[in-house]
């Protein structure tokens, strides 16, 4: 082949399996990973108003519920191990099938080959590959509610030995939490192909003149999030053989000696509960920031875009999101304070922990100066961008408290933490999904959603999601312990219930405003109004070729890229926005302000 | 040269991260034509090693971030686990590692042949010195087992199961791999294996290489 | 737009303000010789996040009022400021780091500290779902204890009535008395999975890690029962596993040990 000619990719596949589904065209696989992260967050957030409600009102009789889960409701009361197989389940679904699915595998698989001028990814088989091995690995998750004995108990964390005994430790700890770990077994597999996939995708298949400094802060996110998914998920993966090891093998990796539950003594012998805990948090803690630095590129994207406005301070963010990566792997042992872990370590990881606090003010400082002096388009993809920063500040500040030693003591395993990330890893990152949807769905299906109903449906959320999770903050400190069924046992936490009320109310109404998300998408995908090829004036890669995209991407184009990322209110510019691929301007007044 | 770059087929044979490109095409690995690696910031230059070796580098870091993981669960065992009983390293893996390390050298030497038929014949050679240490270290397994030490006897033989049974089903993708190439090089005189699919699957196999050294230190002689 | 959703933001600010410095509710009383030091770094970073938080958010709201479209010329074209971003990282770092660091005054206290060789010895050792305490008794000893003899009913903790240093040892269900202002050196274990052993208004919290004892201390100012609660999911009731810290004087204390010796 030659240098010049496009290299011609796979060609157009015309039967319907292979386009729609063992599709190697990273933009199907994209809109697949999101349709399951569709179905995924669907079903983590019923079983979160089922818990809510449980939460509330413990000893109320909900007889309809009963006649859809026999079990779990009999006699019309949640039993205690249903809510804590909903507190599994949703935890596990949220933080895989959502948080790292979405926005990594949805967004990033359909949208990183595109802004750096690309065909497709680097190994497109691959790329097919990593997605049905994660369907695999959600229908495996999914079957769990269905075994005997139900879903597993033992949290998302699932820390041994509660995890590696088996039934005698409680209700869907057998083959419940057998197929939890096989299903995260595979997710690991399937994000590692993904991981290794986009990495190549950036270092060897830019577009002519894409320069490293030149792509978009989204390419950086999701390339960032790559590296730490290829980084942390296979530790996860040694964890879940070494569990699966103990509990169907019989080794020791994670039980210790001389255990008697239930009055039954177990046979093992000199394993360490520990182990998993630091095993689990290595990966645990970067997957944090896998959840939400494509979220933060995605707010660059948006603040810069709608804004008008370069972003402010480019290589700063580069290096904040790099920043925060890469000690991403060094704070793990902040999860651990109170589990026994050496003192002076624990030191240490406190420091560490606090240093994030340093690229993550950057990053909101320069979402500020982006807005600093703009023109501020409020388009619903916008909306969520702010509430995104918002969002970001709320939750992200709360981690000074429990970074540090002394204060994490007493918060450990309340509400406190379970607010702070939910905020942060939860809220903001789906508002930077949100975000993304509205913004790129015009891309994707050539049809632009409703914004009003976009809008209505930022209020609510916004709202509701506050009015969920500051409350919750305090709910922490007045003492309310993280994954009780009910908290009416305890004195201490007695004046809490008006509390779990309020926000089982709030709760419903931020679950009742998704349902307006859902009708506006479907809406949008067959009524919608027909979308141009740049709706918002933008100036990334994707908003040169057609909406939705011809297969190659760009219908036989070879881009030459010529400006950064975002050149809005250029001065010489005939445009208030230069695209990427524009000719170079001849610039002879203009200044940088900066 | 072949009209099109094929689309880079991957064979996932183990389920883990094992992968080989399968058609890369003749004479493809270096040059100016790697695969889909392609150009950057104008003037023609390239922006980072063939796709295939990258993708193949990266697929390595991730398989020793595992290896990793298992080696801290192994020391803090060794270090903590009042019931840690080291067993001795059944003689038969010395033989195995002998098997292995001649099956990198043939597998350079094919890398090497310049004749086609040479390429063939080490090829063949180091299909079979590989599948003769799957074989050897099944005949370890149920040695030891006979021998009544299994997978949940003690930790240090717990961990010499685990470690050396993620390594042979790591190897077996290695093993599979080969015999593909192999067997598409004896069918077909145009498709002897050269440069980038030969390329990347020696780095992964001299890489399975170096990391049974590894465990076989870590299992017998470290401290 | 704009104006709505910078009152919003700031509204939230308002909420957040009212909700934390009102009568809603805070930790409960405290009655632990570290505890007033544990609460007034929680005071301390409360400052530092306060002010950050209001900030930070009165900024955004401002801007999304102030740089909202109207019509005119371009945004101002500026690809950032060196100088402020560097200033922002020495603020910043400045200040968390400095947080850090006088927030580990705290723990070193607690953890690094040598205890007192006149402690009071308890050891915890929790179960799926109830709380074992265990005092040495008179020789200060604990005695040996076997995982083969725990019974659940008869002998909790596997107590060995062949080692003489057991047969003083005081074993209690769910309540442990401690002597007020005296040092408490706990031994935290666990028979089944992992617990955590969290008493609120001690501003104490450790887990019970199977297969480990962890060493803890405390040491209460003020007589009075506390609840001890389980923080760690340890299964089905998780939420029911309660205990009893019972803070009494000297003499209280010797009578309630001896009663249960006797028994």
């Amino acid at each position: 082949m030659s240098d010049s000619a496009h290299p011609a990719v796979h060609p157009a596949p015309t039967t319907f399996i292979r386009k729609w589904v063992f599709s190697t065209d990273h933009k199907i696989i994209g809109i697949q990973y999101y349709f399951l992260a569709l179905v995924a967050v669907f079903t983590g957030l019923a079983l979160s108003v089922l818990m809510r409600l449980r939460l509330a009102w413990p000893a109320e009789s909900w007889p309809w519920l009963e006649k859809i889960f026999p079990v779990g409701f009999e006699g019309g009361v949640m039993s205690p191990e249903f809510y804590l197989a909903m507190l599994t389940m949703h935890g596990t679904i949220m933080v895989f099938f959502v948080l790292t699915t979405a926005p990594q595998g949805g967004f990033g698989n359909y949208f990183l080959p595109i802004q750096i001028g690309a065909h497709d990814m680097a190994f497109p088989v691959l790329n097919m590959l990593s997605f049905w091995v994660t369907f695999l690995s959600m229908g495996v998750m999914f079957a769990a509610f269905f075994v005997a004995g139900g879903a597993p108990i033992s949290g998302w964390t699932a820390y041994a030995p509660l995890s590696a005994l088996g039934e005698v430790a409680g209700p869907g700890l057998g083959s419940g939490q057998d197929l939890w770990i096989i299903s995260i077994a595979l997710f690991c597999v399937a994000s590692l192909l993904g991981a290794l996939n986009f990495i190549t995708t950036v270092l060897n298949m830019r577009t002519k003149g894409m320069s490293l400094m030149k792509m978009p802060l989204t390419v950086w996110t999701w390339f960032t999030t790559a590296i730490l998914a290829l980084l942390s998920f296979p530790v996860l993966l040694a964890a879940g053989i070494l569990l699966l090891l103990d509990r169907l093998g019989g080794t020791s990796f994670f039980i210790p000696a001389g255990l008697v539950v239930s009055d039954t003594v177990i046979e093992n012998s000199g394993g360490s509960p520990i182990l998993w805990q630091h095993l689990f948090w290595f990966f645990g803690h970067p997957e944090v920031y896998i959840a939400i630095l494509p979220g933060m590129g995605v707010a660059s994207q948006l603040l810069s875009t709608f804004a008008r406005k370069p972003i402010f301070g480019y290589h700063a963010m580069v290096v904040a999101i790099f920043a925060i990566g890469m000690l991403g792997f060094f704070v793990w042992g902040h999860h651990m304070f109170v589990s026994g872990l050496s003192p002076f370590s624990a030191l240490v990881f406190s420091i560490l922990t606090l240093a994030i606090g340093v690229p993550s003010a950057i990053k909101t400082f320069n979402w500020l100066g982006t807005l600093w002096g703009g023109k501020i388009r409020f388009t619903t993809a916008m909306l969520f961008a702010i509430g995104f920063v918002s969002l970001f500040v709320s939750g992200g500040i709360t981690g000074l408290f429990l970074g540090q030693t002394s204060v994490d003591v007493q918060l450990h395993d309340t509400y406190f933490p379970v607010a702070h990330f939910h905020m942060i890893m939860g809220v903001a990152a789906i508002f930077g999904i949100f975000g993304a949807t509205y913004y790129w769905f015009p891309k994707m299906f050539g049809r632009m959603l409703h914004e009003g109903l976009g809008k209505l449906h930022f209020w609510l959320t916004f709202i509701g999601v506050n009015a969920i999770f500051i409350p919750m903050h305090l709910m922490g400190i007045m003492g309310q312990l993280r994954r009780y069924a009910e908290s009416t046992e305890f004195k201490f936490m007695e004046p809490l219930q008006p509390y779990q009320e309020f926000v089982t109310f709030a709760a419903f109404v931020t679950a009742a405003a998704q349902l307006l998300f859902l009708v506006n998408f479907v809406w949008g995908m067959f009524k919608g109004k027909k979308a141009t090829e740049n709706p918002w004036e933008a100036t990334t890669l994707e908003w040169i070729t057609a909406s939705p995209p011809p297969h190659d991407n760009f219908g036989g184009r070879e881009l030459v890229v010529n400006h950064g990322a975002y050149e809005y209110g250029v001065p010489d510019a005939p445009r208030d926005y230069v695209m990427q691929t524009d000719p170079p301007i001849a610039r002879t007044s203009h200044r940088d302000a900066g | 040269m072949p009209v099109a770059i094929a689309p880079p087929e991957v064979k996932p044979q183990t389920g883990r991260e094992d992968r080989v490109p399968a058609s890369g095409g003749p004479g493809g690995g270096s040059g100016s034509d790697g695969g889909p690696g392609r150009r950057g910031d104008g003037g023609g230059r390239r922006l980072g090693p063939d796709s295939y070796q990258l993708g193949m580098w990266l697929a390595l870091a991730s398989i020793s971030m595992m290896f990793i993981g298992f080696s801290s669960a192994y020391i803090l065992g060794q270090g903590t686990n009042s019931q840690w009983r080291a067993m001795a390293a059944p003689p038969y893996v010395w033989v195995n590692t002998v098997i292995l390390l001649a099956s990198s050298l043939t597998l350079e030497l094919a890398r090497r042949a310049g004749a086609a038929t040479e390429v063939k014949r080490w090829m063949t050679l180091t299909c079979v010195l590989g599948a003769a240490f799957l074989a050897g270290q099944l005949w370890v397994w149920g040695l030891l087992a006979d021998q009544g030490i299994y997978l949940s006897g003690n930790p240090h033989s717990s961990f010499f199961y685990l470690l050396t049974g993620v390594h042979a089903v790591h190897l077996l993708g290695g093993v599979a791999a080969l015999v593909y190439l192999t067997a598409r090089a004896w069918i077909s005189a145009a498709r002897v294996p050269a440069g980038t699919s030969l390329n990347v699957t020696a780095i992964y196999w001299h890489f399975m290489d170096g990391l049974w050294i590894y465990l076989m230190v870590l299992l017998f002689f470290w401290r | 737009m704009a104006l709505a959703l910078a009152i919003l933001i700031w509204a939230i600010v308002l909420a957040s303000v009212v909700l934390f410095t009102g009568e809603f509710g805070w930790f409960p009383p405290q009655v632990s010789e570290h505890g007033d030091a544990m609460d007034a770094q929680f005071n301390l970073t409360l400052i530092v996040v306060a002010i950050g938080f209001i900030l930070a958010q009165v900024a955004l709201g401002y801007y999304v009022w102030r740089y909202r479209d109207r019509s005119g010329a371009r945004a101002v074209y500026t690809h950032g400021n060196a100088k402020v971003e560097v200033a922002t990282v020495l603020i910043t770092a400045v200040t968390f780091v400095t947080l850090a660091i006088i927030g580990q005054r705290v723990w070193i206290d607690l953890h690094l500290e040598d205890m007192p060789e006149d402690a009071v010895q308890v050891e915890v050792t929790a179960q799926q779902f109830a709380w074992n305490f265990r005092y040495p008794g008179p020789d200060g000893k604990f005695g040996k204890t076997v995982t083969r003899l725990i019974n659940d009913q008869l002998n909790p903790v596997g107590l060995d009535s062949r080692d003489p240093a057991s047969n003083d040892d005081v074993v209690t269900l769910n309540r442990m008395a401690v002597p007020v202002n005296r040092d408490i050196r706990l031994t935290l274990r666990s028979k089944d999975v992992t617990h955590s052993f969290f008493v609120p208004a001690l501003r104490f919290k450790q887990d019970t890690t199977p297969g480990l004892a962890v060493p803890g201390h405390f040491k209460a100012l003020k007589t009075g029962e506390y609840e001890i609660a389980c923080a760690e999911l340890c299964g089905l009731q998780h939420y029911k596993m309660k205990g009893f810290l019972m803070v009494m004087s000297d003499q209280e204390f010797e009578a309630w040990l001896k009663e249960r010796a006797e028994f």
